[in-house]
C-alpha cells in the first residue's frame, strides 16, 4: 500500500513539476521579449477574481503578440500566484521585479493585496497597475495625499461608485429609506457602503439598517428576514456576484421585491446563473461599460470572448483585457522598455480607448472615467445611463 | 411573531445542513478520534460529482445522488487506506496534519480541473415555496430537514442495532481489544469511512441544489462548522451531532436576526465557549472519568 | 558551571557569526531584497512555531488559535508604529503588541484551559475567530479594508535579535523547572497533579508565554509586510503554524526551526509553478507525515544528536549545575 501511495504521489509531483515547467517555457521562441509580471490571486479565496482578470489580460496579450507584438517585441507574461494573501503578494512582486526582469507588474486584483505591493514598486522603481483595486485611500496616493509615482489603476474608485449609486437611488428611484447589506470581510464592500451611506444621508435619505455577511457565505435568510420587517425603499448590496447572486435569489424568494442596487461586482454572467432570471428584476448596478454599448470595441471584445470561453465576459475579464492593452499601449508610446519611461507614458495617458470606456489619467494616477448605471430586466441588461465624473 | 417563526425556519434549515455534514463527521470522529478536515472536501467533491452527473450525463436527481454517494464512499475509503491507515498508531495531531494535507490536495486538484469560479446547479428539485401565514417555507428546506432526520435515524440504527455497528462501537472503545475479540478492525474503519463519506456526498448534492452554488473551496467553512457542531454535541454521539448542528444554525440565525449580523460568528463562538466551560464534554458527550 | 559557560559562549559565537555572514551577504547584494523576504518569513514563522510548540508540543495543549495572538501583536504594533514613526516607536509597538497578546492569553487561558483535547481546540479556535471579528469591526483597525502604510522598520538585525531571543528564552524556559512541570503535564496530567504540580498554573503560564511570542511575531510581520488585514489571521493561518510544529516534531525546538525554514523555502520555490503549487505542497505534506509521523525531529533536539553516545557525560554535566 505504501509503495502504491509513493508511486502515486510521486507521479503527482512529477506531473505537477512538468505542468509548471510547460507553462514557463511556452513563450520561448527566440524573439526579443518583453517580460510583464502578472501577480494575481490564482489560488485561495479570491481565486475566481484573479482567474477572470488573467483571462482578460492573456486575451489582450495574445491579440497583441499575434499582431506582431510591440515594435517587434513579443510580450512574455510572467504569471505568479499570490494565494490571495497580502504578504505573499509582496513577495511575488519582489520576485517579479528583482528576479524576472519585468518592465511592469499587473495586479493583484483586490485593493488590499495591491496595497501590499506598493512599497516594492516604489523601492524597485517599476510601475504596477491594477485593473480592479477600487479602494479610496492609500492606493495611488500615500497617506499624506502625495501621489505614489509608480502606482496606477484603470478603474474608478469606491467613492465615485458609492456616490453615483446613492444619487441614483435618491434621484432616479426617489428612495428615502435604504438598507445596506454588505460583505463585512471585503475591503471593496466597506468602501462602497461608507460612501453610499454618506451621500444618501446628505441627499435627505435615511439608512434604516446595515447588515453584514462574510465572503463564501451561502445562507442569507436570517438577515433578509430581519430586513424584511423594516420599512425601506431600496437595498444597497455592495459585494461580488458570488454572494450577491444568492442574496438576490433568497430576497426574492422571501417576497422582498424592492429595487436592489449594487456596483461593478455584480457584472458577471454568474450573477444570472445564481439568482435566476426571475429574481433579476429591478436590479441596478454601476459598471464600467454596458454590453448594450454599440461601440465596435465593446462588441468585438464580447464576441471574441464568447468565442474563446463560451460565456459572456464579466467586469474582471473586461478590465483585465483593457489592462493588457493599456500597458502595451504605454510601452509603445514610451518607445522604450525602461520602467521609468513606461511610468511616464502611463502617467501622461490621454484618451486611451478601452472596452471599459476611454479615459485619461489624472494627476493622482486615477483614470477619469464615466460610469454606467445598468438596469437588469429578467437577468439581461435592459437600459443603461451614463454618469460623467465631476 | 411571524418574524420569529420565520427565523426559526431559517435556523432549522441552516442547522440541518450543518447537521447533515456533521453526522458523517462524527462517525469518523467517534471511531478513530480523527478530526477529519478532509470531510468538508469530500462534501465538495460530492457536489461536483452530482453536478457532472446531472449536467453532462443528463441524469435525474436520484441517479445523481446515488452516483455521488457511491463515488464519495469509494473516495473516502481510498483516502483512509492511503493516507490515514499508515498513521494509525501515530499521535492524533500527526493524523490531523495529514488530513489537512489531504484536504488541500482535494481542493486544489479540483480547482486545477474545474477552475475557481462558482457554478450554478441544475434545478432538480421543486422550487415551490409554501406560504403559511407570513412564514415562507421552501420545499427544498423540508427535503433537507427530512434527509437529516432520516440519516440520523439510519445511522443510529446501524450503530446500535447491527453487527457492524457493534463492531464499530467496539473499535471506538478499544481497538486492540476489539481485534483480539475477532473484529476486523481495518474493515470496520473502512466501512465507517464509506458511510461517512457517502453521507457527505449526499449532503453535497442537496446543498448544491438548495443554494444553487458550488465552488472548490465550498467545503472549508461547512467542514469547520461541522467539526464545531460535532464537538458541541459531544464527540462521537450521533444525536449530539444533530443537536449540535441545529443548535449552531439556530444560534447563528438568532444572533443575526435579533442582534448584529456583523458580530455573528464572534457571538456564536463566545456562546459555544461558555457552554463548553459549563459542560466540558459537549451537550451529549459522556464525561469519561480518567483512570490513573 | 564551567561547562555551561563554555557552551554559552560557543552558542553566542555561533549566533554572531551567522548574523555577520548574512549581514555581509545582504550588504554585498548576494542576498537580494527577494531573498530577504524569504528570510523574514522564515524568522517570523520560527517565532510562531517555537511559541506554539511550547503550548502544543511541550505542554500538550491543543491550540488552534495562535493566529489570533499574532494578529493582536500585529495590530497593536501597526497602530503604535504608524503614530510614532521611529525605531523607538517600532520597539514600543513590538513590546506593547506582545504584552497585549499575553494579557489576552491570560484572560482566555484561565477559563478555557480547563478543557481538554478537541474541546480546547474548539475553544481556542473560537477565541481566535472572536478576535478576528472584533478587528474586522473596529474603526481604528480600518476593518476589512486592512491597515496599510505601516512603516518598515523590521530588518535582518531586528529579525535576528527577536528570533534568536525567542528561541533562547523559550528553550531556557523549557529547561527550567517550570518547563519540566509543563512537560510533565503533557506526559500525564493526572500524575503531574498528584505530584503536586499546579497544572492550571503551568498551562496558563505556557499559554501566556506562547501568546507573548506570537505577539512579537505578529508585530514583526506587520512591520515587514507594510499591510495587514484581519483575513490574514484566520483559522487557516493557525493551521499553517500548527503544520510547522507537527512537521518539525512536537516537542522539538530544533524541529520547529528546521520545518519553518523548509516550508518557507519550499513555498518560495513553488511560486514558480503557479498552477500546481498548492497541489505539490499538499502532496508533500501528506508524504512527509506518512513517512515521518513523529515529525522531522521527533522530540529530539540538535544537541541530542551531537551528544549521541555521550549520555553519561551529559548526565554528569547536568548534575554539576
Amino acid at each position: 500500500m505504501k509503495k502504491l501511495l509513493v508511486l502515486m504521489l510521486a507521479f503527482i509531483l512529477v506531473a505537477g513539476s512538468l505542468a509548471g515547467c510547460g507553462d514557463k517555457n511556452a513563450n520561448e521562441d527566440g524573439t526579443k521579449e518583453l517580460n510583464i509580471g502578472i501577480n494575481y490571486e490564482l489560488t485561495g479565496p479570491n481565486a475566481s477574481y484573479g482567474e477572470a482578470s488573467v483571462q482578460g489580460i492573456m486575451m489582450a496579450f495574445d491579440e497583441i503578440n499575434d499582431a506582431g507584438g510591440i515594435d517587434g517585441m513579443k510580450i512574455n507574461p510572467v504569471e505568479i500566484d499570490n494565494k490571495s494573501d497580502s504578504a505573499e503578494a509582496t513577495s511575488v512582486a519582489t520576485r517579479l521585479m528583482t528576479q524576472k526582469n519585468v518592465v511592469a507588474c499587473l495586479g493583484p486584483a483586490t485593493t488590499g493585496n495591491f496595497q501590499a505591493t506598493i512599497p516594492e514598486a516604489i523601492g524597485n522603481q517599476i510601475p504596477i497597475i491594477s485593473a480592479s483595486a477600487t479602494g479610496d485611500e492609500g492606493v495611488t496616493t500615500d497617506k499624506n495625499g502625495k501621489v505614489n509615482e509608480y502606482v496606477f489603476r484603470l478603474c474608478f474608485n469606491d467613492s465615485f461608485q458609492g456616490v453615483t449609486m446613492a444619487n441614483f437611488a435618491s434621484n432616479n428611484l426617489e428612495a428615502k429609506k435604504a438598507v445596506i447589506i454588505k460583505d463585512t470581510s471585503s475591503d471593496y464592500a466597506k468602501g462602497l457602503a461608507e460612501n453610499f451611506a454618506k451621500t444618501f444621508k446628505s441627499n435627505g435619505g435615511e439608512i434604516v439598517a446595515e447588515e453584514g455577511y462574510v465572503t463564501k457565505e451561502k445562507d442569507f435568510m436570517a438577515i433578509l428576514t430581519k430586513v424584511k420587517s423594516k420599512d425601506f425603499d431600496v437595498i444597497f448590496l455592495p459585494g461580488y456576484y458570488q454572494e450577491a447572486g444568492l442574496v438576490i435569489k433568497q430576497a426574492r424568494e422571501l417576497g422582498i421585491d424592492t429595487p436592489i442596487l449594487g456596483a461593478d461586482g455584480f457584472d458577471s454572467p454568474v450573477l444570472l446563473e445564481l439568482a435566476g432570471a426571475k429574481a433579476l428584476n429591478k436590479v441596478y448596478f454601476s459598471n464600467h461599460y454596458s454590453s448594450l454599448d454599440k461601440d465596435p470595441l465593446v462588441q468585438d471584445f464580447i464576441a471574441a470572448y464568447k468565442e474563446k470561453y463560451n460565456t459572456d465576459p464579466g467586469a474582471f475579464q473586461a478590465l483585465g483585457y483593457d489592462l493588457g492593452k493599456f500597458i502595451a499601449d504605454a510601452i509603445q508610446r514610451a518607445g522604450s522598455t525602461k520602467p521609468e519611461e513606461i511610468k511616464n507614458a502611463l502617467a501622461s495617458t490621454k484618451d486611451f480607448a478601452g472596452v471599459t470606456g476611454s479615459f485619461s489619467m489624472d494627476k493622482n494616477h486615477n483614470p477619469i472615467k464615466s460610469i454606467v448605471v445598468i438596469e437588469l430586466k429578467d437577468g439581461v441588461q435592459a437600459t443603461s445611463v451614463k454618469v460623467e465624473p465631476k | 411573531m411571524s418574524e420569529f417563526l420565520q427565523q426559526m425556519v431559517n435556523g432549522i434549515s441552516l442547522g440541518s445542513i450543518y447537521a447533515l455534514i456533521a453526522l458523517g463527521y462524527t462517525m469518523v470522529y467517534g471511531i478513530i478520534k480523527l478530526i477529519n478536515f478532509a470531510h468538508g472536501d469530500v462534501y465538495m467533491i460530492g457536489a461536483y460529482i452530482g453536478f457532472a452527473a446531472t449536467t453532462y450525463a443528463q441524469l435525474g436527481f436520484f441517479p445523481a445522488l446515488i452516483i455521488s454517494m457511491a463515488a464519495c464512499a469509494v473516495l473516502g475509503v481510498f483516502v483512509e487506506r492511503i493516507a490515514y491507515k499508515p498513521l494509525r498508531n501515530s499521535s492524533r495531531i500527526a493524523v490531523l496534519i495529514t488530513a489537512i494535507g489531504v484536504s488541500l490536495l482535494m481542493e486544489y486538484v479540483m480547482m486545477f480541473f474545474v477552475g475557481a469560479e462558482v457554478r450554478s446547479y441544475p434545478k432538480l428539485l421543486s422550487e415551490r415555496v409554501f406560504e403559511i401565514g407570513n412564514v415562507y417555507i421552501k420545499a427544498q428546506q423540508l427535503y433537507i430537514i427530512a434527509t437529516a432526520i432520516i440519516l440520523m435515524i439510519v445511522l443510529q440504527f446501524i450503530v446500535h442495532k447491527t453487527k457492524t455497528g457493534k463492531a464499530m462501537r467496539a473499535v471506538s472503545i478499544d481497538k486492540d481489544a476489539a481485534q483480539l475479540m475477532g473484529i476486523k478492525v481495518d474493515r470496520t474503519i473502512s466501512f465507517t469511512f464509506a458511510i461517512g463519506s457517502a453521507f457527505a456526498g449526499a449532503a453535497g448534492v442537496l446543498v448544491g441544489i438548495y443554494y444553487n452554488s458550488i465552488d472548490p473551496l465550498m467545503g472549508i467553512m461547512p467542514g469547520l462548522k461541522a467539526f464545531v457542531a460535532a464537538v458541541f454535541g459531544g464527540i462521537g454521539s450521533i444525536p449530539g451531532a444533530m443537536i449540535g448542528g441545529l443548535g449552531i444554525g439556530i444560534m447563528e440565525t438568532l444572533v443575526s436576526g435579533y442582534w448584529n449580523s456583523m458580530y455573528r460568528d464572534a457571538a456564536v463562538f463566545a456562546f459555544l465557549i461558555i457552554i463548553l466551560i459549563l459542560k466540558p464534554a459537549g451537550l451529549l458527550g459522556k464525561n469519561t472519568r480518567e483512570k490513573v | 558551571m564551567r561547562i555551561l559557560m563554555k557552551k554559552n559562549l560557543l552558542i553566542l559565537l555561533c549566533l554572531i557569526v551567522t548574523f555577520v555572514i548574512v549581514q555581509v551577504l545582504i550588504m554585498n547584494g548576494i542576498i537580494t531584497r527577494f531573498h530577504e523576504i524569504t528570510i523574514a518569513t522564515i524568522c517570523i514563522n520560527i517565532i510562531l512555531a517555537v511559541s506554539l510548540n511550547l503550548v502544543t508540543g511541550f505542554t500538550g495543549q491543543f491550540s488552534l488559535g495562535h493566529a489570533g495572538f499574532m494578529s493582536i501583536g500585529a495590530y497593536v504594533c501597526a497602530i503604535i508604529n504608524s503614530r510614532m514613526d521611529s525605531t523607538l516607536g517600532f520597539l514600543i509597538g513590538i513590546l506593547a503588541g506582545a504584552v497585549a497578546a499575553a494579557i489576552v492569553g491570560v484572560i482566555i487561558g484561565i477559563p478555557t484551559l480547563r478543557l481538554k483535547g478537541d474541546y480546547l481546540a474548539i475553544a481556542t479556535l473560537g477565541m481566535a475567530e472572536i478576535i478576528r471579528v472584533i478587528f474586522l469591526n473596529l474603526k481604528i483597525t480600518n476593518g476589512a479594508a486592512g491597515f496599510s502604510g505601516i512603516p518598515r522598520y523590521t530588518n535582518w538585525m531586528w529579525l535576528f535579535i527577536f528570533t534568536a531571543g525567542s528561541i533562547i528564552l523559550i528553550n531556557n524556559f523549557i529547561r527550567s523547572s517550570h518547563g519540566r512541570a509543563c512537560i510533565s503535564i503533557r506526559e500525564d496530567e493526572i500524575a503531574a497533579e498528584s505530584m503536586g504540580i499546579n497544572t492550571t498554573k503551568y498551562k496558563v503560564m505556557a499559554f501566556t508565554i506562547g501568546a507573548f511570542f506570537a505577539g512579537i511575531a505578529g508585530a514583526l510581520f506587520a512591520s515587514y509586510f507594510y499591510f495587514i488585514k484581519p483575513d490574514a489571521f484566520g483559522f487557516l493561518k493557525s493551521i499553517d503554524i500548527l503544520v510547522i510544529v507537527v512537521l518539525g516534531g512536537m516537542g522539538s525546538i530544533t524541529g520547529s526551526v528546521i520545518a519553518a525554514t523548509i516550508l518557507a523555502v519550499l513555498t518560495t520555490f513553488l511560486q514558480e509553478f503557479t498552477a500546481v503549487r498548492m497541489i505539490i505542497y499538499a502532496a508533500l505534506l501528506v508524504l512527509i507525515m506518512i513517512f515521518r509521523p513523529q515529525g522531522l525531529m521527533g522530540t529530539k533536539e540538535i544537541t541530542d544528536i551531537f551528544k549521541f553516545g555521550k549520555r553519561e557525560e551529559r548526565l554528569n554535566g547536568r548534575r554539576n549545575r
